[in-house]
Formats: C-alpha cells, structure tokens, sequence
C-alpha cells in the first residue's frame, strides 16, 4: 500500500521555493501586473480562474498518494531534562520552550490520534525516570510534565530506551511503538553498550525519533536510522515547535511491521448531567457527566480508557469516526470548461450546488472556475470545493444522490 | 446596513440556517398524534419572521430534507438583494410566508417525482447528512464576507428517525462545524431521540431539545432556539439528559454499544470477520479470537 514514487513534481516545486527571493527571477514575468485593487482595498488577482487552477493543481497533487498509517500509537515522549536544558540559548530556558511545545504536542496528538496512549518519560542524572504513565488524558500528561520542570545532571539516552522499551513490550501487538525524543544535550553517558539497546529496540518494533536542539549527534542519527524513525535538529524556537508538531500526525506504516487484528471496543453512554454516581476510576462520587461502561456499566470520567472493572476497551465512537474521512475521500472535483457547460441547461446550474453563489459562465459577471462533482453532476463553485475536499469531506450532491442524480437525466 | 454598525461586533446578529424536515413519510404517518404538517409548517413560519425582526441584521436561510433530496427553499439575504430589481416589475413584493410555501410545494413534487424511481425502503429516512452539508457550505459562504459577518448555527427541525447509513457523512459535517465553531441545534418532532443530533450538539456547542408536545412547538422555538448566542449565556437553557454516542456498524448498519474494530483503519463491525471488508486487512484468527494479552503483572 506503500508508494512513494510520485512525488516527482512536488519535489521540482519545492526546490524552487528553497531558492531565496533574490534568487528567483521576478522581472520577466511581470507578476505585479497580475494585481488589482478590490472594493474592500484587498489585492486580488485579475485572472482568478487561472490562479485557483494552478491552486486546484497543488492540491491534487498532494492528495495523490494513499498510505497506510498507523492509527492506533503507543508514543512515549522522552524529555531531557539534563544540564543541559537549562542553558539560556533559547528564551526563557531550552527547558521551558521545550514544556510549551510538548504542551501543545500532546493536544494535537490526541486530537490526531484519538485512540492512542502517550506517556512521558524524563532523563536527568543520569537516569530515566517514568513521569507518567501511557495514558489517554492530556492534562495529566501536562500537569505533570510543568511539575516537575528542574533539570540537573547528564542524560542517558540508553537508560531512557531501555525504559521505553520494557513498557512498550506489554501492549498489544496491534499498535504502533513510538519514542519521541527531544534532546537538548551534547552526549550521552550510558552504562552499557547503547548499539546494542538500539538493536533491541529495533527487534521490538519501536520506532525512534529524535528532535535535537543542539547539533546533530552521530549516536541519534544511528538510532533514528536503525529503527525507521526521524532525526531533525531545530534552528529556532519556531523551527522546534513545527519539527515537534511534525511527529502528531500518525506515520506511514511498513506493510510487514503492521499486524492487523480486530479489537473489542465498548461505545460508552454519557450520563444525564444531574445524576450522581460513583465513578471507578477515581473512587469519588460525581456529580453530572460520566460514561458507563455497556459490558459492566461502571462509571468511568474520561474516554478513551480501559474499563477498570471487566478491562473493555471503551472509546466514544466521534473519535473513532474522526479518521473516517480517509477511508471514504470526496471524488475529486472536475473543472467544466466555457462550452462543455453552455448546453441549454445554464438556468439549471445557474447557482453552486452548495452555497447558492452565482456561478461563473462564459461572458457573466463572475470570474473563476467551475467544478462538477464526477460522481452527483451537480455544478460547485472554487470555495466550497475547497472547503469540501479540506474540511467538509462530504460532497452535498451525492449526499442526495439518490433523486437528484435522476433528475438531469430524465431532463435530457 | 452601515458598516460602522456592522463592525462594531456582530456577536448578537446571527444568521440562521434551519433545516426543515419535510419527509412525507413522517408527517404521512404522524397524523394519529394530531400535529399535523400544516400546524407544524405554520409554527415553522411565524419563528421565521420573529428571528428577522429580532434584528434586521439577522439573516435566516431554510433548506429543507426531504424523503431523498434537500434544497434551498428560502435565504433572507438573497431576496433582500433582488427585492429592488424585482419590486420593479411586480407591483408588490410576495410575502415571505408565499415565497417559503411556493418552493415547499416545487420541491415536494421534485421530491415525489424522484422517490418513484426508488425503493420504499431506501427513503424510510430524512437526508440529514445532505442538509447540513449544504448548510456548512452556505455558512462558510457567510463567513467569507470581508466585513464582520453574523454569527452562523445551525437549527435541525427533525422529524423522521436517524438513518445509520448517514452515520459516517453526518459525522464529518459535525466535525466540520466544530472547527468552525458553528453550533448546531436540534429540536426533534418526532417521537423518538435521534442521537446523530444528540452527539452533534453535545460535540459543538448547541441546544438538544425534544419538545414533550410539539403542539406548542412555537413556544419551545422562540424560547430556546430564538436567542442569539452571545445572550445563551445568561438563559437557563434545557441541559442534555444523557449523550448516546453509540455507533452504526459497517457490515449491517446497526446501531451498536459494543462490537469489534479494525486496528488498521478503525472500521466498526458487530462481529468477529475474518477479514476487514474496508481495508483488506487479513485478521490473524489465532491472534484475534483470544482478544487482548493480558499485561504481565
């Protein structure tokens, strides 16, 4: 399922936007002559068709490979929290714009990753020590993370491993091990051989990464390389939180690493907001909220979890249905050209099927393109098949399919 | 309109779209309980012209969900703009309540003339996912606006039980309006919950009602849904008795509390399968049938 091929014409274009803006050349084709003035004082661009073309066209060409990925993660973050982060090169401390960048890469990677578990683990002193463990909350994760901010020491990237890989080896096979490692220091003081706890880590599946925020050390670079992860050392405060952020999205997956299996999963209820229960897994009683389990019907605060009472797997199905969108893409909108839509039937189409905005016709007042879903016929304007394809994902005319894609034809 | 009025801060100016269910084979049926489609369209009118006098910056678009297809019936903003051109010609510009009537009655036939083709039991239900759809769209068209646009929601006045075959496309349209922050209301006629409108208002932000008599079903619209959001704050608005956040399995389309999930492309199925008809993904049946491993403790 994996392709990589064609990525060939994205790669011209991205080393031409490598090149720096006095590089390019900007005098023989006259761009600024391309800019008007609109009534709201915003610049736009005379020929509007052309530009969402070209637009349409990117678009295209980055939706164009399928990948299977890893859905389902088991991450543990590893922070060092050694001598090192304390250093003031970055503001305040390395150590605080690392706790603000993980702070928001957890978000996102529970908002990406509905259904995996995170925990944090943190080296200083020489040892690894398990901040949290692998969970589905954010705010523990965060709360625990911002407590315990001190550094002192050196960090030991074998001992954080090790650690990683004792807790990763329990779960289930189904899921993805990751490490991510975010590595403020210059070395790394180790007890053993650390060749060979990057071997175990490879046997045992664990895909390792590594943001620095130094230099490059060989010894990470290795690890990376070994076990299938990304090594990438940032530049700037802006440079780490987009690195950091980069690691969110859930990772393409080798077809042979993948071992697929259906997993029994409980679709909890939420409690009335007024009634009072017990819940399970804090002990306390709550008031309002709550989902109770469908197998045991314990109570428990928070989803997604595992049902401390019969260990059901319990997850709230709009984060399963999150990632469905990938299973059923929109069909890609085609571009109807002046005389292909010029056929007697322009009253019918006169307005985009979606948000009633005149459309654009050869000789009308309106200038852009014009899409047809291939799949309902039905005619959109370049917004909505933007805001289609990107947010939406559901194509309104095959929504209705069923009458309206008999009705034209009946017509004809 | 001034724009000096409009900028100042548009948080109380909303622009409603309401998503009318008008399936014939819920209000064909209906009948024994006594409210019936007229009194329910009447209703449905008169909050229609309160919510555009509540402020004249208001805007209210209707589309409504048929057996099969939805369309737009009315848009407050666009009449507005034609109103002058047309006011030309006609001596006097129809009412509202004409013009919303006329397009009900265009799109019912379209409707019926459609619904021949098909089997009865494909149309047992309401095109919610199509209407909201529409709807997300037509809102990110408000937004757009360069100067302070109305604040967007959405009220889904429904009728006719959840279709489980919709569950996906209605998931991705609340998705969608949770990232924009458009709140969507429910407000449900019928006689059971629906609880795709449930989940949707419990995910962004709206108001889930089902009026105990609908015959008073104007009283529940003007007192819950004709507020602004801004004023929300201050109401004592109805709190949701209970979320059902089950879902619809892929293979049979059934609404389940527990069933099996493909850990390659989370597909939901209510039984064990030997393979995952989504994704082709190979179940090891060795592996799979035990379940879980148990953490060594």
């Amino acid at each position: 399922m994996l392709s990589v091929e064609d990525d060939g014409d994205v790669e011209a274009e991205e080393a031409g936007r490598d090149m720096e803006a006095y590089e390019r050349a900007y005098a023989d084709d006259r761009s600024w002559e391309d800019l008007q003035e609109d009534e709201s004082g915003r610049l736009r661009v005379v020929d509007v068709a052309q530009q969402q073309r070209q637009h349409r066209k990117r678009v295209a060409a980055m939706a164009g490979a399928h990948i299977q990925r890893g859905i389902i993660r088991y991450l543990y973050l590893l922070v060092d929290l050694s001598r090192a982060a304390g250093e003031m090169d970055f503001r305040p401390s390395r150590m605080g714009v690392v706790a603000n960048c993980v702070e928001a890469f957890v978000r996102e990677f529970f908002d990406q990753n509905p259904l995996s578990h995170l925990g944090i683990i943190t080296l200083h002193n020489g040892v690894a020590q398990c901040l949290t463990d692998l969970s589905g909350s954010p705010e523990t994760h965060i709360r625990a993370l911002r407590a315990n901010l001190e550094c002192a020491g050196d960090a030991s990237i074998q001992n954080a491993i090790d650690l990683a890989r004792g807790l990763l080896c329990q779960i289930p096979t189904y899921a993805h091990r990751e490490t991510l490692l975010i590595f403020s220091a210059l070395s790394t003081c180790d007890p053993g051989d650390i060749l060979e706890a990057v071997r175990r880590c490879k046997d045992a599946n664990i895909r390792c990464s590594v943001v620095g925020l130094a230099a490059e050390i060989y010894i990470c670079k290795l690890l990376c390389e070994q076990t299938g992860g990304n090594y990438s050392v940032a530049t700037s405060e802006t440079h780490l939180k987009d690195l950091i952020m980069e690691h969110a999205p859930p990772p393409p997956v080798l077809a042979e690493s993948a071992v697929a299996s259906l997993v029994r999963m409980g679709f909890p209820q939420r409690g009335a907001e007024d009634a009072v229960a017990l819940c399970v897994c804090h002990g306390e009683v709550k008031m309002g909220g709550g989902y109770i389990c469908p197998c045991c019907k314990a109570r428990v605060c928070e989803l997604p979890t595992e049902c401390h009472i019969c260990g059901l797997m319990l997850v709230s199905s709009p984060h399963l249905a999150r990632s469905y969108h990938h299973l059923f893409p929109v069909p890609h909108f085609e571009e109807l050209e002046g005389t292909a839509m010029a056929n007697g039937r322009e009253s019918e189409f006169k307005l985009c099927y979606g948000c009633q905005q005149k459309l654009p016709f050869p000789g009308g007042e309106v200038s852009g393109v014009r899409l047809v879903c291939p799949r309902c016929r039905q005619h959109f304007c370049y917004d909505c098949d933007l805001y289609i394809h990107e947010s939406l994902h559901n194509c309104p005319g095959c929504e209705s399919i069923s009458s309206t894609s008999s009705l034209p034809d009946l017509q004809n | 309109m001034s724009s000096a009025m409009s900028a100042a801060r548009s948080d109380d100016v909303s622009a409603v779209v309401i998503l009318l269910d008008v399936n014939p084979y819920f209000w064909g049926t209906k009948t024994s309980t006594g409210f019936t489609f007229e009194q329910f369209f009447q209703h449905v009118l008169v909050f229609i012209n309160c919510i555009l006098l509540l402020s004249h910056l208001n805007q209210v678009t209707v589309i409504a969900m048929g057996a099969s297809a939805c369309t737009f019936l009315y848009d407050s903003a666009a009449i507005d703009g034609t109103a002058s051109g047309r006011s030309k010609r006609d001596k006097q510009p129809e009412s509202r309540s004409t013009t919303i009537t006329q397009k009900l009655q265009e799109f019912v036939k379209k409707d019926e003339a459609a619904e021949t083709n098909l089997a009865p039991v494909e149309n047992q239900f309401s095109n919610l996912s199509g209407s909201l759809s529409m709807a997300l769209c037509y809102i990110q068209r408000i937004l757009r606006k360069p100067t302070a646009p109305p604040q967007p929601r959405i009220l889904c006045v429904q009728g006719f039980p959840d279709a489980p075959q919709q569950y996906i496309a209605v998931m991705n349209s609340i998705f969608s309006a949770q990232r924009c922050s458009v709140p969507i209301d429910a407000c449900i006629v019928g006689s059971q919950h629906s609880a795709f409108l449930q989940q949707a208002s419990h995910i962004t932000g709206g108001i889930y009602m089902k009026p105990p008599q609908p015959e008073g079903l104007f009283q529940y619209l003007m007192m819950v849904f004709a507020t602004d959001l801004y004023s929300r704050q201050f109401l004592q608005l109805p709190r949701s008795a209970g979320v059902d956040f089950r879902a619809s399995c892929f293979c049979h389309k059934r609404t389940i509390d527990m069933g099996f999930v493909c850990s390659v492309c989370l597909s939901i199925f209510c039984k064990h399968h030997k393979a995952c008809s989504t994704c082709g993904a190979n179940f090891n049946v060795k592996k799979g049938g035990q379940k879980r491993k148990q953490p060594s403790s």
